[in-house]
């Protein structure tokens, strides 16, 4: 059980490695997305600092929206994604593997980012950390929800549009949560229960979309 | 008595019942909309803070409730339709989305309409209204999702799951916006802060029935539509053509 | 034992199978003919479970496939049009997943045997996108030697292969075959094996 994640897991991460444009891609769309708001709405320090956790974790939603569209379709197009479906391991593992290697090729490096990214909003240090750890937390719930969009919009014409519309509505939670925890850490309250929320909402995200993805990838395939 | 329910099961034996049964649905539809419609806008007297802006909350609030309740139904025919692989539960889930579609839509028009006279601006981030807002998306998603695929049964399958996790998520979704909301310390919309009055509960309870009764009505006959679309090559509806002529 | 019955399936507005029913036992091989659109693909993938039936049961061993969904996938094994083979990965790394995929549990010195026997010794380290397209199918065909799969549902297999090929991937089939193995097929060439274990079924004749 655990070679098949193991190997998975390597195969995706090889793969992810061999094609770094990718990978730099969503980061440095992440970048330019955040930096697009201050020459929007000006760049009055005190306004940036309010807006700045939740613009980046709309920056991070949106880059992560856009690597989903990648995590089965090459899988699919060449063949191997029936390999897998017809793979003697339960398919919900595989699914696993593939979106943990996701999230490490694309949610982690978005949190590695984001102190940069807090830095040009002017957050002080201590919300900084606070903002990298709901992102720690919140990125891998994006990849697995994202998954199951990914997963049923496979083949389809429009998938990448699709895939936002689909999951987009899903990520309100985390968003909430997430941004919330770094205001609210700024404003000197306890934010211990915005933690246990997005935890809950971790949890419960890795117990049960593995097997939405799995059935969701049974249909697409046909 | 003994009716073999799963008879009904079967879009063929489904499809002349569901025309049997739309009129007793749509009739008292009409009928109870005209009562609590006349009742809610002449009959009530006008509130003593609110005045006639009131009254929109008796189309406003069924059409949430049912926004909800239809999203709910969708995802319970998705069940139903993937455990035991039946036709017609999933085309009843694709023939409720437009309908829910609607309410949504009428719930956020009117919330939209009731806060220009309330709040001054046609849009507040109100809790209700900002749940009704993404519960709106999340119908396009369904629509959006059936419409891409082609192939009937892979629309259906594939916009039924998707109705499933929205369904899990839709009350976390709730909570979470009713949380933020009170954060932020938003609007909210209701009705009065007094205790509802009797003739008000009851004009809106008899509009809530009215949209139940409206929502089957038109559910059926989507389904019947749906219904002939998907078996139009099977022998009983080549019959049915057959017969019309 | 495979046992195909009552198998229905549609396809947009056309109807392909209509009430499919047969049965293969150890050490016979079903060539699925039929002209193109008759069905052959669809049937082969209902068979390997990526495709679901309009109606009708595939039994494996007695026991409908859906219900043993894993212990199935274990004795099948299934190529189909495409060769489930990584472009950006080299020839042993993906004879290296498909060995876990498939469950083979082979050695490394095992898989390099398969990868010269089909041809391909040399190739161990490139690329799989930078192969022909034959030997891009051969990658694939590595599986036939590494699998201990019972059920072999192969689609078009010998498209895309030189003669010297085709005559290797016989070979292989009839192997297969006489260890009691079982073998669906389609192909639009004749079958180059010996006709005892061959049994025929034509596609969308009424």
């Amino acid at each position: 059980m655990l070679a098949i994640f193991h190997t998975i897991l390597a195969r995706e991460l090889t793969l992810g490695l061999r094609r770094k444009a990718d990978v730099l891609m969503t980061l440095f769309f992440c970048v330019i997305v955040a930096s697009m708001f201050p020459l929007a709405v000006g760049p009055e320090p005190a306004l940036l600092k309010t807006m700045g956790a939740g613009i980046i974790w709309v920056a991070a939603l949106l880059a992560s929206l856009l690597s989903l569209e990648r995590l089965f379709s090459a899988d699919y197009i060449d063949g191997t994604l029936e390999q897998m479906i017809i793979s003697r391991h339960p398919l919900a593992l595989i699914v696993f593997a593939k979106v943990v290697a996701h999230w490490l090729t694309t949610g982690l490096p978005l949190v590695l980012i984001s102190p940069l990214l807090a830095l040009q909003y002017g957050l002080e240090v201590q919300d900084g950390l606070v903002l990298v750890a709901t992102l720690l937390i919140g990125t891998p719930i994006l990849s697995l929800l994202g998954a199951v969009g990914a997963a049923l919009t496979l083949g389809l014409r429009g998938g990448g549009v699709l895939i936002s519309l689909l999951v987009l509505p899903l990520f309100v939670p985390v968003l909430i949560f997430g941004a919330a925890a770094v205001d609210d850490a700024a404003a000197g309250l306890v934010i211990e229960g915005h933690f246990s929320l997005l935890g809950a909402m971790l949890v419960s995200a890795l117990i049960l979309t593995p097997w939405a993805v799995a059935s969701a990838l049974r249909i697409s395939i046909e | 008595m003994n009716i073999n329910w799963f008879k009904y099961a079967s879009p063929a034996s489904f499809y002349p019942l569901a025309g049997k049964m739309i009129p007793w649905f749509a009739v008292p539809a009409v009928i109870l909309a005209v009562i609590g419609l006349i009742m809610g806008l002449f009959i009530l007297p006008p509130d003593f803070k609110q005045g006639e802006s009131y009254r929109i909350i008796f189309i406003h609030v069924p059409a949430a409730w049912m926004s909800m309740v239809i999203y709910l139904a969708m995802a319970f025919w998705a069940i139903i339709g993937m455990v035991w692989n039946s036709r017609l539960s999933s085309m009843m889930a694709t023939a409720l989305a437009p309908t829910g579609a609607i309410f949504c839509f009428l719930a956020l028009w009117t919330g939209a309409l009731w806060g220009k006279p309330t709040w001054g601006t046609y849009w507040v981030w109100d809790a209700r209204l900002t749940t009704q807002l993404i519960l709106l998306f999340m119908y396009f998603g369904y629509m959006a999702l059936h419409a891409a695929i082609e192939d009937p049964r892979r629309a259906a399958r594939a916009s039924g799951l998707l109705a499933v996790v929205g369904a899990f998520n839709v009350p976390i979704i709730y909570f979470s916006v009713q949380w933020w909301n009170t954060l932020h310390q938003g609007a909210s919309i209701t009705p009065t802060k007094s205790e509802m009055a009797a003739s008000m509960a009851s004009v809106m309870l008899i509009m809530a029935i009215a949209a139940w009764l409206y929502s089957i009505a038109v559910t059926l006959k989507r389904v019947r539509c749906e219904i002939l679309d998907r078996e139009r090559h099977a022998a009983w509806v080549a019959e049915l053509s057959t017969e019309a002529k | 034992m495979l046992q195909v019955s009552g198998l229905f399936c549609e396809r947009g507005d056309r109807q392909l199978l209509n009430g499919l029913s047969f049965t293969l036992k150890p050490g016979q091989l079903l060539h699925v003919r039929g002209a193109n659109g008759a069905g052959k693909t669809s049937l082969l993938r209902i068979i390997a479970g990526l495709l679901l039936p309009t109606a009708g049961d595939v039994l494996w061993q007695g026991k409908p496939t859906q219900q043993q969904r894993e212990d199935y996938h274990g004795d099948l094994l299934y190529l189909g049009h495409l060769d489930g083979v990584k472009g950006d990965l080299s020839c042993i790394e993906n004879l290296r997943i498909d060995n876990e995929l498939l469950g083979a549990e082979i050695s490394e010195a095992s898989m390099m045997a398969a990868l010269e026997k089909l041809g391909l010794s040399g190739f161990e380290e490139v690329f799989a996108k930078q192969l022909s397209q034959g030997q891009h199918r051969r990658v694939g065909l590595c599986r036939l030697l590494m699998s201990q799969a019972k059920l072999w549902v192969l689609d078009e297999p010998f498209n895309a292969l030189d003669v010297k090929a085709v005559g290797l991937l016989a070979g292989l089939i009839e192997v297969h075959l006489e260890r009691g193995g079982m073998a669906l097929l389609t192909t639009h060439q004749d079958v180059p094996l010996s006709t005892e274990r061959v049994s025929e079924i034509t596609l969308g004749q009424v």
